[in-house]
């Protein structure tokens, strides 16, 4: 049924069920997944245009998938809204945007009368840290509003098909996100004070101690003794020129589309940014049969954990460290990007770009969090907690375990109680928020005979599921329990657990006991068995991605106990067994680049904020006449005053005064209003249905 | 030294700057805000009308609308005017007759205003509610401008003309000997005259010189929504009372996004600017009741700003205290329509220049006036 722009087969995600609804995009007929976002439907039909902006005519696309941005606006049944967050239905008639929409002469919008609620504790955001709290305050009786925007429980952990890091008893390392979703909404069913509200978007926190939510009946206003905002992470954007071509757009929309929606939304990526988010984009993007032609990094090195990057470049992923995209080139949809490598100083190098035709470009240029609840929180004097991603930018790991603290904190002050939280939680709490350590030598193992794992981690990350799992107990850590780096002592029995649970698929077990010459190198494999066929002839790379010569598939099997991870057997020559950590999956003829006669746009032209499409330049301009107080700034250029509300160009519009040399004491900063997110008059008021 | 110092970089001081600095007067303007139109000309909503049922405010609200109707054409900014008109709505017959009784005297005053039945109404307005719609008045030569975008032009022009901007520096003092010394938080300043238009903080810049300015800043809240096309032109007021609010309004700027506010009733004094939940629900109710289309229009953002109000709903303006002070406060939520009407009277009356017609309205806001009649569209 309709699965051209479908994922038909992934090697991790079950499939999604088999149930269709017609609707029309500007009037021709589409097929979409009952329930489906609008935005994922259109893009399964092939249409990433999804209109032109009112002021250059530029087209537009999807950014963030998320909720935030607003980019993905389409008119649906007569109405533009965010078509990341309304569930597709039967007989939907979804346009395009083009220019200003028209305010159509229909009926208010139905919806319950305002109401006005209280509870002990307003969590925003139902993702690791939210949940996680949640499951404390429950336990302790407490009544819960547990509010997100989106449709399902889980924030992010719905588009995480990889195995966590951390440690097995602290936040289930080993475990594949999408699966700690599931486990985590079930035990909260077991409390019944927990009170989930699903599509329901926080509007605005006020002076007067509430909190206003729309939620799908209509608009509550909720007052809470306490507030924990676990609003996780907005992605940051970046100015090139070209930057809002449709095909552009942030590596956490490519991951809504791929693994929650399984959306076939690209052939050719290209993706800018080398921390976990960009690694793992990579990573997910071969899960779903996708080319990734390569990956770039300004640092010299990426600022991932090691065995990300290790991984996908094992793979066959060029990654470009030293340099950027200077230009994104196209104009209805993304036909190439242009990389360039840069100086210390950060200055593009001439003669160093490099051109490749793809249909997309992930932006993966960092985290920022989701704090203005908190900050209107504290200025209105409602008591209100961080927790997770809003706190501070760190893997979800470290979010579950900081959402458990603030729960037991939180539920320690409204019952008076205290000592609830053990001494160690937050030293464990900080353990894993720790980003990679330094990079170890890497030292060959020389044993040649019996069976044992060679462990290809070689940067201090808060992992340590392989020293949990070893039955033995001959994995272990040279320093820090969950941090040190694991070090194997003779002894393996070859049960291959460590092979299956470690989360940076850096762990191949050598086994020498029935031929020495071609011992059998066992590597984790999580691509499905179409790629690889019995007695095929593979490139094996060592740890970092080098091709050190071919090995034979001998099988692919699955590890028991580990759902969707295989283990693949590789015959290998003797000489290179030990060092062998992965085979070439993409060869190194799609990921050429190209010679460019593209001319590149001045960075002026590069687009700063995405709804009001207002320049680089344009910023500049005003900066260069001495405006200083963002509030002018903001009124004079528009920059900010689009739909999203100031999102993306906010952490934008600093970096250029920076590049203008003006201190940022010199600035004022603008005054933060609501909205958070635009919502219909009449969802205010209410209106029943006569 | 300067000629004149003006206190507030606002609705009223900045077009006051404007003037003054036209006529080669020398000017230097001081402001707390870190740059023009930071209190609460930015929260103004943009409207700026005639209709009124003062004769004074009609006269410079005239003045106003030359100034904004013009500008682009004589300066290239656009400032977003817009001649949208004005409409006031009666759905009883006590506003009906209300507003009908005040149309002699406004179109005698020299107002563009005629009162337009239920089916003219609709038509200005397509959609709006037509059961209980008694007519309402038009004046089409009202209109709408960015108040932001105005008071930044108005400084640039003042800039041009040699006014100087202090911004970020607070007004802590005035002494006054043979001239004034205004004491700020980083300086002092001297100069002949002084104008007080410090808006929200109109009372305390009187207090420094030892006289009593009645006005109490009240507080509302007003909103901005998504563009859409031009679906109606008119500011559209309805002034009927109900329980919590007195009147609202609303119109679509001139780039498409509709932007409202309410009056609340009884007002919240206070100079907080900080939103609250009553809000949003309160503002909508009325809207979409009277205008149902707009339930599905998507508010964007909301703020609140203060109506420096006085006892009589009446701005004071002209010579206050000692010799040399002059007042130009109390806008009543109106200082953005009001503003540059305002700068030219006060302008032609320092420099000792004011015609009739400014006398009249010099006249009937002076400070030491009654206080007691009510302006019926304040």
């Amino acid at each position: 049924m309709e699965n051209k722009g479908r994922i038909d087969r992934h090697p991790v995600l079950s499939p999604l069920p088999d149930s269709w609804v017609k609707f029309t995009f500007n009037g021709r007929d589409m097929v979409g997944r009952t329930g489906e976002m609008v935005s994922s439907a259109v893009f399964a039909n092939g249409e990433h245009v999804f209109g032109h902006h009112d002021k250059d005519g530029a087209a537009l696309g999807i950014f963030c998938a998320n909720g935030q941005c607003s980019q993905c606006t389409l008119i649906i049944n007569g109405v533009p809204l965010k078509s990341c967050i309304v569930p597709l239905e039967d007989g939907m008639i979804v346009r395009s945007v083009e220019g200003l929409p028209k305010l159509e002469d229909l009926e208010p919008p139905l919806a319950q009368l305002p109401e006005t609620i209280e509870t002990d504790v307003l969590i925003i955001g139902a993702g690791p840290s939210g949940m996680s709290a949640a499951k404390e305050l429950g336990a302790a009786g407490l009544g819960v509003i547990l509010a997100d925007d989106k449709d399902r429980l889980g924030g992010k952990l719905v588009l995480q098909t990889h195995k966590f890091f951390g440690s097995e008893a602290d936040c289930r390392a080993g475990i594949r996100g999408t699966k700690i979703a599931e486990i985590l909404a079930e035990e909260l069913q077991e409390f019944p004070s927990i009170n989930i509200w699903m599509e329901s978007i926080v509007l605005a926190v006020f002076s007067d101690g509430t909190v206003g939510i729309r939620k799908p009946e209509g608009y509550k206003i909720v007052k809470p003794k306490q507030l924990l905002v676990a609003s996780g992470a907005r992605e940051k954007s970046l100015p090139f020129p070209g930057c809002t071509i449709p095909g552009v757009y942030g590596a956490g929309a490519f991951q809504t589309l791929v693994n929650r929606d399984q959306i076939r939304c690209s052939e050719r990526i290209f993706i800018l940014g080398g921390g976990n988010v960009g690694l793992i984009g990579a990573y997910h993007a071969l899960q779903a049969g996708m080319t990734v032609v390569g990956l770039a990094e300004v640092m010299d090195k990426c600022g991932g954990y090691k065995v990300h990057a290790d991984k996908i470049v094992r793979m066959g992923i060029p990654i470009y460290t030293r340099h950027t995209v200077l230009a994104a080139h196209g104009k209805e949809n993304l036909e190439s990007v242009t990389i360039a490598g840069v100086d210390q100083n950060f200055n593009t190098i001439p003669g160093t770009e490099r051109n490749f035709k793809v249909d997309t470009l992930l932006v993966a240029v960092g985290l920022s969090s989701v704090n203005e609840f908190h900050h209107k929180a504290v200025k209105y004097g409602i008591p209100s907690m961080l927790t997770g991603d809003a706190e501070e930018i760190a893997e979800a790991s470290a979010a579950m375990f900081s959402g458990k603290i603030c729960g037991r904190k939180i539920a320690d002050s409204l019952t008076d109680r205290s000592g609830n939280i053990p001494s160690d939680w937050l030293d464990k709490a900080e353990v894993l928020k720790s980003p990679g350590g330094n990079v170890e030598d890497y030292s060959e193992i020389a044993e040649k005979q019996g069976v044992f794992p060679v462990i290809h981690c070689f940067q201090e990350i808060p992992c340590n599921p392989c020293m949990t799992v070893c039955p033995k107990g001959l994995i272990t850590t040279s320093g820090h329990p969950v941090k040190g780096l694991p070090k194997y002592e003779d002894g393996c029995i070859g049960c291959r657990k460590c092979v299956a649970i470690c989360p940076g698929l850096a762990i191949t077990l050598v086994d020498y006991r029935k031929n020495k010459d071609f011992p059998i190198v066992t590597i984790p494999w999580e691509l499905g068995d179409q790629v690889v066929k019995k007695d095929q002839i593979v490139d094996v790379t060592e740890w970092q991605g080098c091709i050190i010569g071919t090995a034979t598939v001998v099988s692919l099997k699955n590890a028991p106990g580990y759902p969707s991870t295989k283990l693949l057997d590789l015959a290998v020559p003797h000489n290179i067994a030990n060092r062998v950590a992965g085979i070439i999956v993409q060869k190194s003829d799609v990921t050429k680049s190209e010679k460019i006669n593209i001319e590149i746009p001045v960075s002026d032209d590069s687009i700063v904020c995405r709804c009001e499409h207002v320049t680089a330049g344009e910023i500049r301009d005003l900066l260069r006449q001495g405006v200083r107080d963002m509030n002018e700034l903001k009124s004079r250029s528009r920059a900010g005053f689009g739909a999203c509300g100031g999102k993306t160009c906010e952490t934008l519009i600093p970096r250029i005064i920076r590049d203008e040399g003006i201190s940022m004491d010199e600035i004022t900063d603008f005054t933060d209003r609501p909205l958070f997110a635009e919502t219909r008059l009449g969802i205010f008021c209410g209106k029943q249905s006569e | 030294m300067y000629e004149v110092i003006i206190i507030g970089a606002g609705s009223v001081g900045t077009p006051t700057a404007m003037s003054l600095s036209e006529r080669g007067i020398k000017t230097l303007v001081i402001d707390s805000g870190n740059s023009a139109g930071q209190g609460n000309n930015k929260c103004a909503i943009g409207g700026i009308r005639a209709t009124h049922s003062d004769p004074a405010k009609v006269a410079l609200s005239l003045h106003s609308l030359k100034t904004f109707s013009t500008w682009k054409e004589k300066f290239g900014d656009d400032i977003g005017w817009f001649m949208g008109g004005y409409t006031f709505v009666a759905y009883t017959e006590e506003v009906s007759k209300a507003l009908q009784s005040m149309i002699p005297a406004q179109q005698k005053a020299g107002l563009n205003i005629k009162w337009c039945d239920s089916d003219q109404i609709r038509e200005l307005v397509p959609g709006i509610k037509a059961e209980g719609l008694l007519g309402g008045t038009f004046s089409p030569e009202d209109g709408s401008a960015s108040p932001m975008e105005s008071c930044y032009a108005f400084q640039r022009q003042a800039v041009k003309h040699g006014a100087e901007f202090h911004f970020g520096e607070t007004v802590t003092a005035i002494r006054k000997n043979e001239n004034f010394t205004v004491v700020t938080d980083k300086g002092e300043y001297t100069a002949s005259k002084v104008i007080n238009c410090a808006g929200s903080f109109g009372k305390e810049v009187g207090d420094m010189v030892g006289i009593d300015l009645p006005v109490y800043p009240d507080k509302h809240e007003a909103g901005i929504t998504e563009p859409v096309q031009r679906f109606f032109n008119p500011m559209v007021v309805d002034i009927s009372k109900i329980a919590g609010s007195a009147n609202y309004y609303f119109y679509q700027y001139s780039t498409g996004q509709i932007v409202f506010c309410i009056t609340p009733d009884p007002p919240l004094l206070g100079t907080d600017t900080e939103e609250t939940s009553t809000f949003l629900p309160q503002v909508s109710s009325r809207m979409v009741n009277l205008y149902p289309r707009l339930g599905n229009i998507k508010v964007r953002r909301t703020w609140k700003g203060c109506y420096p109000q006085t006892p009589d709903g009446t701005p004071i303006l002209g010579q206050a205290g000692p010799d040399g002070y002059f007042v130009a406060v109390g806008m009543c939520g109106q200082g953005f329509m009001l503003g540059p009407g305002v700068g030219e009277v006060m302008a032609r009356l320092v420099d000792g220049k004011s015609t009739e017609e400014d006398e009249m309205v010099l006249n009937a806001m002076r400070l030491d006036r009654e206080f007691s009649g009510t302006e019926t569209l304040k």
